[in-house]
């Protein structure tokens, strides 16, 4: 069991946890990720560890309510607990200093981007933040990211704060300055990654993704999160997650992500229609928490 | 105490049928195939036992269960007994009675087979075990004053559990690292509810709680803790390494990335794991088999769990699809059989070349090539050969590829300094399973490549002597 210490919503549907892990709090890099499964009926689904703290012994993880796991965990408050928190997974992001960092984060994944961008900091990069959102109310970290970046650009689609466009638009305005740019990390949509890729592709300018595939033990046992990076073939939860953009096969990464939608559909609707079962399982977790099992036996 | 019959008279008896589940009922459901011998089955099948002097049998088990005591005890009546007789060198024993390949080890050295069916100790090693179990008196053996000496295992599979237990017993203190949120490992994962029940496996788990060791699971060792922070950090004496070969292979053919394309591992860990079968209570989703066509590719015992997994999950045609012939296939009899009367489709020496898919990039269809049997290859099986022009399509909404796994290189990249072959196993050392650094042992799959439950189990066995020597006396 993994008590929450803190929860608050960062926007409409994007929650921030501080969760009990002091383990993965201690080894924890930027880029990497848990995996979590909420009671004893729930799915395993990986989250970016977005912070953690190895005094408290907490990581901070971000979530925004899109899928039924997600939504459930979001109506979970400080108090309870998660039944399952494993990692750190994945490889850490490559941090160095290449100059000047270009890091994007669309929605949530700027959540994502955010521990890689104060990481890019303290290595000496001159750090450019795009942040990128559909709306002002879907803007999260601003604050965070501000005082982790040399230069951040807030961008909307619907122009309700900050700039009217999208992440792209300033990548190329920046460029197109003659603006050096030695590094990009983008996190976000599928589509907006694919974007951002086209965007630095001609200029050849180093380019990585953090992707997101469907994923099952996190540990390369499964096979289901296989991506496929200039014709090979990679584990994203061994190999990845990030990885160099213009090698990605993004057609396929959507294919694949697709694979469950219906499935999923049901499972969010039946879940809206009635969380009752789901919440009352994930508050049971908790009482075991709160009554221990007698510990083990010696004989 | 049961009159023994004369010798000639129990070669008289029949070998005893395991009674099952009906094919047309069972390839329905994910209940148990077998239901188990009852006691009078079960003591009609132990007075077939000659009681050699010198019982092949135990030699031929690789962790050497004294198997002529057992049955003996079992003749007599005295289940608990049996039961605890077991438990002495064998932490599992409803596991292994029920998934243990008999026919190659006990079963194959006893003397009976040579001119009668050989007795069959794997269905009574069951009996024994369930009956216990269902008496809820396990006769726990007897543990060894505390030595003050901590073992860390890695990993909860049949190799760690057995090592586990038998630490345990001579008094070490001992903690099973899992990655995964339930312990034992492939057995857990990987092997059907429909040959063995969780529940067993649960059961087999808490005895070993009860003997006072402690389960952790989610920890990642080699990413969550390091081997060397296991040493320096959490104070452990030991580390036994059994990991298990865990890595999915591929075919490496065109099409592979379609959705809809499975690993057997992932297959079966939706499955057996997230019980994506069924849905209403489980939120692990799977590919809808309803009516469809699903080809599994391979001819193991993981190629027969999956095939006879989608069969369950209402497939209407399931498929093996094989490269050699029947012969050559490396499943076990018992499974293959159990497979081919629940109306799976055999399609040996057949071979895939191709996944096929439409624009959503959703699989079709399998291109496939007819395979003939040529000369003799070094592994002494007939090499399998394609036959020109025989290339044809077939159509399938779902494969799942069971062609064999790897090793998990996981723990070893965080361990530079252990050293692994270049297939990525850990170098251990066979008699004494240990590696080249000191305090830590290997043993199971991650050292010697996929192999079967009970070979694991025996290798854990030959860790916990090594090891509780080397805790003894401190010399590497």
């Amino acid at each position: 069991m993994f008590p929450i210490k803190e929860s608050r919503f960062l926007s409409g549907d994007v929650k921030l946890f501080r969760v009990e892990a002091p383990r993965i709090a201690r080894k924890r890099q930027a880029g990497q990720f848990v995996i979590v499964r909420i009671h004893e009926h729930g799915e395993r689904i990986p989250l970016t560890i977005a912070d953690s703290d190895v005094e408290q012994g907490t990581i901070t993880i971000i979530v925004q309510g899109v899928g039924k796991t997600t939504r459930l965990l979001n109506q979970l408050e400080a108090g309870d607990a998660i039944l399952d928190v494993v990692g750190p997974l994945g490889e850490p992001s490559e941090i160095k200093n290449f100059g000047t960092v270009v890091v994007i984060g669309g929605g949530v994944g700027t959540a994502i981007a955010y521990p890689t961008a104060v990481a890019m900091k303290q290595a000496g990069n001159h750090v450019i933040t795009i942040v990128g959102a559909r709306n002002q109310s879907l803007l999260i970290l601003e604050d965070e990211v501000r005082a982790t970046s040399d230069e951040l650009y807030l961008m909307t689609d619907d122009g309700s704060y900050g700039e009217h466009g999208f992440v792209t638009q300033k990548l190329q305005a920046l460029i197109d300055q003659g603006r050096t740019i030695d590094h990009v990390l983008a996190i976000g949509p599928i589509p907006m990654m694919r974007a951002v890729a086209e965007v630095t592709r001609p200029h050849q300018i180093s380019t990585i993704v953090s992707l997101n595939p469907i994923m099952v033990d996190g540990t390369g046992m499964c096979g289901g999160c296989r991506v496929y990076v200039g014709k090979e073939c990679k584990f994203a939860c061994v190999d990845g997650p990030e990885f160099d953009a213009h090698q990605v096969d993004f057609t396929n990464l959507i294919q694949r992500n697709k694979m469950y939608r219906d499935r999923e559909q049901e499972s969010l609707e039946a879940f809206e229609a009635d969380p009752t079962h789901d919440l009352e399982e994930a508050h049971h977790c908790q009482m075991e928490q709160r009554f221990p099992e007698v510990g083990p036996r010696t004989v | 105490m049961v009159d023994k019959l004369p010798p000639k008279q129990r070669t008289k008896i029949p070998r005893q049928a395991m009674p099952e589940q009906e094919a047309c009922q069972r390839a329905h459901n994910f209940d148990e195939v077998n239901l188990g011998l009852t006691e009078a089955i079960a003591q009609r099948e132990s007075q077939r036992c000659l009681t050699c002097a010198d019982p092949k049998c135990t030699h031929g088990c690789p962790v050497g269960v004294q198997i002529r005591e057992v049955v003996d005890l079992v003749r007599e009546g005295e289940y608990l007994s049996a039961a605890a007789k077991l438990r002495e060198d064998n932490v599992l024993p409803a596991v292994t009675g029920r998934v243990c390949p008999q026919e190659n080890q006990c079963e194959g050295a006893c003397v009976l087979a040579r001119r009668f069916n050989s007795l069959a100790i794997g269905h009574i090693e069951r009996f024994v075990a369930d009956y216990e179990r269902k008496t809820g008196q396990v006769g726990l053996p007897e543990r060894a004053p505390l030595t003050g000496k901590k073992v860390a295992i890695v990993g909860s599979g049949p190799a760690g559990l057995s090592c586990a237990g038998d630490l345990s017993l001579k008094g070490h203190e001992v903690t099973v690292f899992e990655a995964l949120h339930e312990i034992g490992g492939v057995l857990i994962y990987g092997i059907p509810e429909f040959r063995l029940p969780k529940e067993i496996v649960r059961q087999e788990v808490e005895n070993m709680r009860a003997m006072g060791i402690d389960f952790q699971t989610n920890v990642v060792i080699g990413k969550t803790v390091t081997i060397d922070e296991l040493f320096n950090e959490e104070g452990y004496d030991a580390v036994f390494i059994a990991t298990g070969a865990g890595l999915p292979k591929f075919m490496n053919i065109p099409g592979e990335q379609l959705a809809g394309v499975y690993s057997a591992n992932e297959f079966l860990t939706r499955v057996n794991l997230m019980k994506a079968y069924d849905p209403d209570q489980y939120d692990s989703p799977i590919y809808d088999c309803r009516g469809r066509n699903v080809a599994i590719v391979g001819g193991g015992n993981t190629a027969m769990d999956s095939v006879r997994s989608a069969l369950r999950l209402g497939a209407k045609n399931a498929y093996i699809i094989y490269r050699r012939s029947e012969e050559e296939m490396p499943a076990r009899g018992e499974e293959v059989h159990h497979a081919k009367d629940e109306g799976v489709q055999f399609m040996n020496l057949h071979n895939p070349l191709e996944f096929v898919g439409n624009e959503e990039g959703n699989l079709t269809g399998v291109k496939l090539v007819k395979m003939e049997l040529g000369e003799a290859d070094e592994s002494g099986r007939r090499r399998p050969v394609p036959i020109e022009g025989s290339e044809f399509v077939m159509p399938i909404d779902m494969a799942v590829v069971a062609i064999g796994t790897g090793a998990n290189p996981l723990v070893q990249s965080t361990t530079p300094d252990m050293a692994t072959n270049k297939w990525g196993y850990i170098v251990a050392d066979e008699e004494t399973s240990r590696t080249n650094k000191r305090g830590v042992f290997a043993g199971g799959d991650i050292v010697s490549g996929a192999a079967t439950v009970i070979l694991a189990m025996g290798a854990g066995r030959v860790a916990a002597r090594s090891m509780h020597e080397y805790l003894e006396t401190g010399q590497w």
